[in-house]
């Protein structure tokens, strides 16, 4: 049995690429997969504070490609999750250092030790995305509801298509129910019409995302949180299950539930 | 988005705005061609085409197109509107 290769891409910065990365290999590794994480960003590495691990590093992803050390040496395994670990970018080289090659070697090596193995691709669509695609089974692609996240989205669907990765899986990130039902925010289906590619989850904006990033945590552990259950789902989809998308508002707390319930009253 | 949303005092809401812009642009970001490009071309196939027949200048429209996966060149090019010559011996 071989390992799958997921590379997380956007095309835009700040949409979530890191996030959704660190939490979709923390979602996978609590279901009891073997997961390793790969930050393809080189000359700015975050994968590692996100996940708490910004202490720990000693050997990184081009001293493994330059043979400075063994793989096993580079991976650093999560505080919490059994088999879950992380494989940092280096911070003072740049994307040349790496080539696309080099990371498909990388990943097949992988392979044979893990279910998942996850990359995290720099913004852009240049050296970093195409050593990020090169290994890559599925290429995920997330976006916000936004024009300009939504443009780049589009030239990255092109450009993975072109590469023979595609069809990718899209992921709508930091959505705003509120703002949809007002008609000031573009909703999954107008996001969907555009862009015309598969969707893998939505994810609503959610502050416990900042807090638990802020403490190197990771936020799909929250079981309160309706952004890491957003994640876990898309974890359980891209894992093969059939997972229903979960209406938006469906978890607005007490007073979303109490409105709707007097709507419905009153409709009946 | 919801009836209410597209109903509101006729006025399109914002997030609608977004997307018809978003669909304009990827139409040119797909072909790889700017509006001022498409203004050229446009210009250079009014000049080819007068040289063959006549044709009426200010109407014509030429514009990207798609659906799904199919992105499409349209021209529009209407002539000019002469006296039928049909039966006039040569």
């Amino acid at each position: 049995m071989s390992g799958k290769v997921a590379t997380i891409t956007s095309g835009k910065g700040g949409v979530g690429k890191t996030t959704a990365t660190a939490n979709l290999g923390a979602a996978l590794a609590n279901m009891g997969l073997r997961v390793v994480c790969i930050d393809a960003d080189i000359g700015l590495r975050n994968l590692d504070v996100v996940m708490g691990l910004e202490n720990r590093i000693v050997y990184d992803l081009v001293d493994v490609v330059e043979g400075r050390c063994k793989l096993r040496q580079a991976m650093i395994r999560d505080k919490r999750l059994e088999e879950f670990y992380l494989i940092p970018a280096a911070q003072t080289r740049d994307k040349t250092a790496v080539s696309p090659q080099d990371m498909i070697r990388l990943s097949d090596e992988l392979r044979a030790d893990f279910d998942w193995i996850l990359i995290d691709s720099p913004a852009g669509i240049e050296r970093g995305f195409r050593n990020a695609i090169a290994p890559a089974d599925i290429v995920v692609i997330i976006t916000n509801p936004e024009v300009s996240a939504v443009r780049d989205a589009d030239r990255i669907i092109g450009l993975v298509e072109a590469e023979d990765k595609g069809p990718g899986k899209l992921i709508i990130n930091r959505v705003k129910p509120e703002m949809i039902k007002r008609g000031d925010m573009l909703g999954t289906d107008d996001v969907l019409d555009v862009l015309a590619i598969d969707l893998v989850g939505v994810v609503p904006d959610d502050e416990s995302v900042i807090v638990a990033a802020n403490k190197g945590l990771a936020v799909v552990l929250d079981p309160r949180s309706k952004a890491g259950g957003a994640f876990r789902n898309i974890a359980r989809r891209l894992n093969g299950e059939d997972v229903p998308f979960e209406a938006l508002d469906e978890h607005d707390g007490f007073f979303g539930r109490l409105s709707r319930l007097v709507k419905t009253g009153g409709e009946g | 988005m919801s009836l209410r949303n597209q109903l509101r005092f006729g006025r399109p809401s914002s997030a609608q705005t977004a997307k018809e812009r978003l669909k304009l642009v990827l139409v040119h970001d797909r072909a790889g061609l700017s509006p001022n490009r498409l203004e050229a071309l446009k210009d250079e196939l009014i000049d080819v085409i007068s040289r063959h027949i006549e044709i009426d200048k200010h109407s014509v429209r030429v514009s990207l197109t798609r659906d799904r996966n199919q992105q499409r060149l349209v021209a529009d090019i209407p002539l000019t509107p002469v006296p039928s010559r049909r039966g006039r011996p040569r």
